[in-house]
């Protein structure tokens, strides 16, 4: 499946919702729209992965790039992710303990959940 | 003994052919479904490795994926990219992957590597034998015939 990406506001937190493959093919559109985010003054971001059905190297890269973006600006940054094959992949490749991740957007948008992007 | 053997152009387009190309042929072997997800994940991240070498060297050849289900799966994919350009490959620690100092590429390079250390058990990277290039060979067991 493509991949598809919107944006809506929860409790002051920018939310991308992020759905279908991200790949080194797709990956460079999430890129953009996340320097796009950052540009346009959000500050504190959170990227839902919960209807993503493939995540790869490349998608973390870009992931991983987003929340040095934040850091730099002040800012926060938080994942969204309940699914099990792909907390797999950010436990194997050691992510999980780089990225704060929520199992509900609600956990990653409440005032100070996702504290300093760190 | 079957044996499918696919070429691409080194686009990142084509990585998503080769993913769907790959688990196709894992479930017709008799991998177990619970293993394809990982057999997925780990021919794209082997495919989108050498893609990157290509481009990197400005290489137009072909990459190519075989797929061989004798006994057990075995997977293939073979570059053409000069070989010192693998000595990069390493498990990234914890506390380097979001070291501003890391660009994205590299953090890409390290963490592709721990996906495909930890996902496949039976896992070689080694050179071709004709030509410079790697290859890089997983296997995984096939448990329905």
């Amino acid at each position: 499946m493509e991949l598809s990406l919107a944006t809506r506001t929860v409790a002051g937190h920018t939310v991308l919702e992020v759905g279908g493959e991200v790949d080194v093919y797709t990956a460079p559109r999430l890129r953009e729209r996340l320097i796009e985010l950052v540009d346009a003054g959000a500050r504190d971001v959170v990227v839902d992965l919960e209807r993503v059905e493939f995540l790869d190297s490349t998608g973390l890269g870009v992931l991983v790039g987003a929340l040095k973006r934040l850091r730099t600006a002040q800012g926060t940054f938080g994942l969204v992710c309940a699914k099990e094959p792909l907390l797999k992949i950010f436990r194997i490749t050691a992510l999980d303990q780089v990225f704060p991740i929520f199992p509900t957007v609600e956990a990653a948008t409440e005032r100070d959940g996702t504290g300093p992007a760190s | 003994m079957a044996t499918v053997r696919l070429s691409f152009s080194p686009a990142p387009v084509h990585v998503r052919t080769a993913r769907l190309v790959g688990v196709a042929v894992a479930r017709r072997a008799g991998v177990d479904e619970a293993l394809l997800d990982e057999v997925r994940l780990a021919i794209g991240e082997a495919c989108t490795r050498a893609v990157a070498l290509h481009r990197q060297y400005g290489l137009t050849e072909l990459v190519t994926v075989e797929m061989s289900d004798s006994g057990s799966y075995t997977v293939r994919v073979i570059d053409h990219a000069p070989i010192e350009a693998s000595i990069g490959l390493t498990k990234l620690p914890p506390d380097e992957l979001a070291a501003e100092s890391l660009t994205e590429d590299d953090l890409t390079t390290g963490v592709g590597f721990a996906l495909l250390a930890g996902f496949v058990d039976d896992l070689q990277v080694r050179p071709v034998e004709d030509g410079p290039g790697t290859e890089v060979r997983m296997v995984w067991p096939v448990t329905r015939r």
